[in-house]
């Protein structure tokens, strides 16, 4: 008896094949839920509004939904968002590897190190409406800042034509999250930069400045590209933050749709849909580059 | 050499005030409210607030149910994906992903839009099936997490070992799961959970739209129609985040390490 041990592979091997035969419907039974889960509440839900905005309320097919978007309030929406989100995105990402790169590769500290992750890991959670009410302490019109630069100063920032409640107060609001995101997603990624790729590239008489322009930023690139999609990405599905500090007065897609789906603002349902379908098409294609540079930047990272 | 540490204090530095300067400027900013001098006021307010105790409270019920759910859902399928069926694995994480990809306000008017009064599963027909419905939906949210974390946990042991010696000793499916695969994923599911609590509590979006009287839309509203208080909540959801994260980073002490048989 004790010679058979189910744990070594080939014993447990010889007895299956007429057993599994048999399993092979009931496997599927573990995994049920999960897709049953899945499909009822993320995949149907989904894929619904994305039929729907083909459709006329009659059902019929239809792209005249589609092609309203391109009315000027839902297209300069589109644009708004696209505009903040890209600048967040790509300062965001440049910031937080400039970072990022002082705090693995600058001789700080071990502290220092230990300190920044966590707090990111702090930071990119802290998003949604308390985030906004701490732009509006800092940066509002009584905000400390404001307040420091008016009366310490001399200098009114609110006469700049700045304004926290605009495209450039909601990039500065987003990077806040940003940042942090692209610390946290980019910092294994240059540490993942070997020691020895700098030796050698010093032992065939590289500069400092050629070693980063052939070997670090060649490697870093579909990384750094990656995460800008995915803050891009991250922004552009964001309403809370933006809803909390503008109310609706800053048209972004998400407080469009948000609006539409309290009120039908639109006077068309469908045209709701379609909305949500222009969301998903560019989140969905940020992503599809994202998963593209990604499983090109793990070649590296081994 | 020298050059490139101070440039590398400099980015900290500069990168360090743009992060501490709004959680100062939000404190201050919240113990303004009396008049001339620093107080304490608007926290107290704010803790006085019937409806803070009510929202919070919902928010904290919420949080538990969307975590009893997840828990639920992941645990014994990531646990049978690497038992059974590693082979379907990419299509699982794709799905898991899926809700990064998909914004929540989608999500939730699909909900709005399936779900209601008239439809077959009428969950927005009542109140109790809308609160199960923003449960349902805060766990698709917390879905990327929640598998991430108990997968990597699962890493750790090994899962076929383990079943099969469980196995032989007479376990039925329920005791190897409750018994034996989640108290060794404990930790990496107590993570997991932390996270979607720190997620869910100010979740504005899907509670919104739901109509629910979670603590998210309490804060926009209050945000809307106060001065100070919404600082004074600023400070309590960062101090409820960073509460979250310490306890995650914590956990991560005790994980184990190793893997025994890492693959």
């Amino acid at each position: 008896m004790a010679t058979i041990s189910l744990s070594e592979p080939d014993a447990a091997r010889a007895v299956p094949p007429t057993a599994r035969a048999v399993r092979l419907p009931t496997q599927w039974l573990g995994v049920a839920p999960f897709f049953l889960f899945a499909i009822l509440f993320l995949i149907a839900p989904t894929a619904y509004l994305i039929l729907g905005a083909f459709q006329t309320p009659n059902g019929a097919f239809t792209l005249n939904n589609l092609a309203e978007l391109w009315q000027p309030t839902i297209r300069a929406a589109y644009w708004i968002s696209i505009k903040v989100s890209f600048a967040s995105a790509v300062i965001g990402a440049l910031i937080g590897l400039a970072i990022a790169i002082a705090i693995v590769r600058g001789g700080l500290p071990r502290w220092v190190r230990s300190a920044t992750m966590t707090f990111s890991g702090v930071a990119s959670n802290f998003a949604g409406v308390p985030l906004a009410f701490a732009f509006l302490a800092t940066l509002g019109r009584l905000g400390l800042v404001t307040i420091i630069l008016r009366d310490i100063f001399g200098f009114n920032l609110y006469s700049t034509g700045f304004n926290i409640l605009s495209f450039s107060g909601l990039t500065l609001t987003y990077l806040y999250f940003q940042i942090p995101l692209m610390v946290v997603i980019i910092t294994p990624a240059i540490d993942g930069l070997k020691k020895e790729w700098g030796e050698a590239a010093a032992t065939l008489g590289a500069t400092q400045w050629q070693y980063w322009r052939m070997v670090v930023i060649p490697v870093l690139w579909p990384s750094f590209l990656g995460t800008v999609i995915l803050l891009f990405a991250n922004a552009f599905g964001a309403i809370a933050t933006a809803y909390a500090l503008t109310g609706s007065s800053l048209n972004i897609v998400p407080i469009l749709l948000y609006a539409q789906i309290r009120g039908d603002v639109l006077h068309n349902p469908h045209l709701g849909y379609a909305i949500a379908f222009g969301m998903i098409f560019i989140t969905g294609m940020a992503n599809v580059f994202y998963i593209w540079f990604r499983t090109r930047s793990e070649r590296w990272l081994k | 050499m020298k050059a490139g540490k101070f440039w590398a204090w400099l980015t900290f530095g500069l990168g360090a005030a743009y992060f501490i300067i709004p959680l100062l400027a939000t404190m201050e900013f919240a113990m303004r409210m009396r008049r001339g001098t620093y107080s304490f006021d608007a926290f107290a307010v704010v803790f006085g607030d019937p409806r803070f105790q009510q929202t919070f409270g919902y928010s904290v019920v919420a949080a538990f149910f969307t975590i009893l759910l997840g828990v639920l859902i992941v645990v014994p399928t990531a646990y049978w994906i690497r038992l059974r069926m590693p082979h379907i694995r990419p299509v699982i994480e794709f799905i898991t992903l899926l809700p990064l990809v998909i914004p929540a306000i989608v999500i939730v008017f699909g909900y709005i839009r399936m779900y209601g009064s008239n439809s077959p599963l009428p969950f927005l027909g009542s109140a109790r099936g809308t609160d199960a419905l923003l449960v349902i939906g805060y766990a698709i949210l917390a879905l990327p997490y929640m598998y991430r974390a108990v997968d990597t946990g699962l890493r750790t042991i090994d899962v076929r070992t383990l079943t099969e010696a469980a196995q032989i000793l007479g376990a039925g499916w329920g005791t190897i799961i409750m018994r034996l695969i989640l108290p060794n994923v404990l930790i990496a599911v107590l993570s997991g959970a932390f996270l979607t609590f720190a997620i869910v509590i100010g979740e504005f979006t899907v509670a919104s739209l739901l109509n629910r009287p979670a603590f998210g839309p309490y804060l926009q509203n209050i945000g809307a129609n106060r001065a100070y208080e919404p600082a004074a909540l600023a400070v309590i959801t960062f101090v409820v985040t960073w509460g979250c994260m310490s306890v995650i980073q914590m956990l991560a002490r005790f994980a184990p390490k190793s893997a025994n048989r890492p693959d």
